[in-house]
């Protein structure tokens, strides 16, 4: 009896009690599961930081460098671990630096919940000190926002933000807290939200739509699918997997989609997009179905609209309908979670084999390899080409590693030779394209995935842009490991002054500081490669590191990513040299 | 496409944020409202943004999308002018001396079914409803006399078809707001 009545004691202390509003917002978090949150105090969100220090045992704070590293950091997280990242600034200025953490979040449908404080509610509008309108800002790049002025708001708020941050197609919700909600007083009740009245997260799946498109599949001489993080977000890895082995349909994917499906399986093809593969590409343009899964037709992927598939019957499998016929007209739309979606058409596709259409994938293959990859894996030239930095990496890690990439030239060469065998594994800005994401991000993927190794391969540009990071990583001993490529220019942008400036490289050469010896400031072990021969070994000795671990390599200033579709150009019109 | 004039109808929760996230949506995209209303709708605590836009059909479909996406936005629909029933509605302010000086001003009254809302010994107020046509043609009749002022409200309308929007909520499947 004794033991039963403490049970429901201790039940009742952790859900309800009067309390602040700023102890609400920590119950509010434990109720929601999250143990950990990124961020950085101030004055206005000071109560909460108060009650977070008394929390410390159940609720971990990471104490990022600059807020915008917080919101990467939990995007990071959220990424690998698919639990709502949490990241937590002060009012002003605090909450401006949020704003490119939740651009990139918004774009990519990665689930976070961001909580600003704001001034007192009797200062709003007056221009108070460390007062913005972040509302007013954060509107367009939010799933949602909302500010809370009452304490006794602070539960039912925080449970809808957690809910609609992760249901449907996830994203960003922003949460500001005005200082007297903070230190205002409730009686806290915490009830999880099972829905809002005017939102449907999932749309429902019309049935004729799986039999119109089993329908087309059947039928279908030339199909092929691109896949989207759709089917990460959906967790539908296995249905995919399940769908396409049955269909044996070739299969390419977006850089978010990266890692749904293993590199080695026999059915992937590669990466559709601006420097994408070959054969996906080109043969975009000469299927007859395409099918379109958890994938939104972003610019970097289709090229020209106007020469995009037009031969092509258009199967999309969505759950969010503003994207149907956004950007590319589907003949068949089947609405859904693709969880769902694909495990339902299963039964109604036909085994099938398209190995001679299969082929001509592998034909042009081979034309890539022979053109691009082989010298960018394998390069004749003295100076080090960031695709052996790539292959070096995937001998030691087996593929079994998460790869964080920030935005640029190393970005498209992480995504295109990188080697995966698990799902979640690939993290990087899609697209937003922000340079300064993968160090904090790396923090959080690693946090968000403790089990698995992290690898964080950033350009000398982006990872000036948050380097102030490595004082999180010192901190927290986080064991992150950190690639440096380095080329001394921001060398997607070179490259396009090369190819389409007249070599007009305007602002784009850098003046690079000594990376190792400022992370070897912030104790972190530090190596810089600048041979062929050292550049394994300097690997192998960072994998095997337990501790986080800063390799810099230096390699050929001047090299261009290949192939390359030119920007409004056609898909089959992609470049290899 | 050929651009049309659309009204665009938001069913809606009564949030304060929601005016701008919807205007943000024609801001991102630089389309130009023509009007904008907000009021009560039919049914309790539900609001009602009615639109005007001149684009084409492919635009208006997919703003439509993107304002449905909103968490807090019931149901969007679109129509064309011959869908809908719909009104403006403007006020005159002209100097009240003019019914006196000006003779023909008070045949012009008459037969422009506008009513007379107020009468100062200064002035007096008119007040049109009706298409955008007729508001014209009243202002293009009076203006030569001096307006003191004038102001004319967006488009409201109600359609030809019925809105379903009580059997949508119940649809959501929620009782929560």
């Amino acid at each position: 009896m004794e033991t039963q009545t403490q049970t429901i004691e201790k039940e009742t202390k952790e859900t309800t009690g009067h309390m602040t509003g700023a102890e609400a917002v920590i119950h509010c978090l434990l109720a929601e599961g999250v143990d950990l949150i990124y961020g950085y105090p101030g004055g206005a969100i000071m109560p909460v930081y108060d009650e977070l220090y008394k929390f410390q045992d159940k609720l971990q704070h990471i104490l990022t460098r600059h807020e915008q590293g917080a919101t990467h950091a939990a995007q990071g997280y959220a990424r690998t671990s698919g639990k709502v990242g949490v990241a937590i600034a002060t009012s002003g200025p605090g909450a401006t630096n949020f704003v490119t953490g939740i651009a990139d979040a918004q774009i990519d449908s990665t689930p976070m919940v961001c909580i600003t404080g704001q001034v007192g509610s009797h200062l709003l509008g007056s221009d108070a000190f460390q007062e913005t309108d972040i509302i007013g800002i954060s509107t367009p790049i939010t799933k949602w926002n909302h500010q809370v002025t009452k304490a006794e708001d602070i539960p039912s708020v925080l449970a809808k933000a957690f809910y609609i941050a992760r249901s449907g197609r996830p994203g960003p919700v922003l949460i500001d807290i005005t200082k007297d909600a903070q230190f205002g007083e409730l009686d806290f009740k915490y009830a999880k939200c099972k829905g809002v009245r005017s939102y449907k997260p999932v749309p429902e799946t019309d049935p004729k739509t799986l039999q119109q498109a089993a329908s087309l599949i059947n039928k279908a001489k030339k199909p092929m699918i691109v896949f989207g993080q759709g089917v990460i977000l959906g967790e539908a890895e296995e249905e995919l997997k399940n769908f396409i082995e049955k269909t044996r349909i070739p299969s390419a994917w977006t850089i978010l989609g990266l890692s749904a499906l293993p590199t080695a399986h026999p059915l992937n093809v590669g990466m559709v997009g601006m420097h994408g593969n070959y054969g996906p590409n080109k043969l975009t343009n000469e299927c007859d179905l395409l099918l379109a899964i958890g994938m939104r037709f972003d610019d970097r992927v289709t090229g020209n609209l106007e020469t995009y598939a037009k031969q092509a019957k258009v199967i999309h499998f969505e759950i969010d309908p503003a994207e149907v016929n956004k950007n590319v007209k589907a003949d068949v739309a089947v609405m859904g979670d693709v969880k769902n979606t694909l495990a339902e058409i299963l039964s109604k596709v036909e085994s099938n084999n398209h190995d001679a259409w299969l082929q001509q994938f592998k034909d042009f293959d081979v034309i890539e390899y022979d053109k691009v990859i082989k010298e960018e894996l394998y390069p004749s030239k003295e100076g080090l080409s960031m695709g052996e930095v790539l292959r070096g990496i995937n001998e030691e890690t087996k593929g079994d590693a998460v790869i964080v990439s920030d935005v640029g030239q190393h970005q498209m060469i992480a995504c295109r030779y990188a080697e995966f065998i698990k799902s979640k594994s690939n993290v990087t800005s899609g697209g937003l394209g922000t340079m300064g994401f993968a160090l904090p991000a790396a923090i959080g993927a690693k946090m968000g995935a403790p089990e698995r190794e992290v690898v964080a391969i950033i350009g000398d540009g982006g990872y000036q842009m948050t380097i102030q990071e490595l004082g999180t990583i010192f901190q927290t001993r986080v064991p992150v490991k950190i690639v440096v490529l380095n080329n001394d220019f921001l060398g997607m942008v070179r490259q396009w002054q090369q190819l389409f400036f007249d070599k007009r490289y305007a602002s784009t050469e850098m003046v690079n500081p000594d990376f190792v010896m400022i992370a070897k400031g912030y104790h972190i072990e530090a190596k810089k490669v600048t041979k062929r021969e050292e550049l394994q070994t300097a690997i192998k000795e960072m994998i095997a590191s337990k501790e986080p671990y800063f390799l810099e390599v230096c390699v050929e200033k001047e090299n261009n990513v290949f192939p390359m579709i030119p920007t409004g150009a056609s898909v089959s019109d992609i470049r290899l040299e | 496409m050929e651009r049309e004039c659309y009204t665009i109808s938001v069913y809606t929760e009564n949030n304060i944020g929601l005016l701008n996230r919807i205007s943000a949506i024609f801001l991102k995209r630089h389309i130009n409202l023509d009007s904008m209303t907000a009021s009560v709708s039919e049914i309790k605590d539900v609001f009602r943004f009615t639109i005007v836009v001149k684009i084409t059909e492919e635009q208006v479909k997919k703003l439509v999308g993107q304002i449905e996406k909103q968490i807090e936005v019931i149901k969007a629909f679109y129509h064309k002018d011959d869908e809908t029933i719909y009104q403006e509605t403007a006020l005159f302010k002209v100097a009240s001396k003019l019914l006196f000086e000006e003779r023909q001003i008070q045949n012009v009254i008459k037969e422009s079914n506008s009513n007379i809302v107020t009468v100062t010994p200064e002035f007096f107020v008119l007040e049109k409803t009706g298409r955008r046509k007729e508001v014209e043609e009243l202002y293009d009749k009076l203006e030569p006399y001096g307006l003191m002022q004038f102001v004319r409200s967006g488009r409201i309308a109600v359609t030809k078809e019925k809105m379903h929007i009580s059997k949508i909520i119940e649809s959501f499947g929620v009782d929560t707001v």
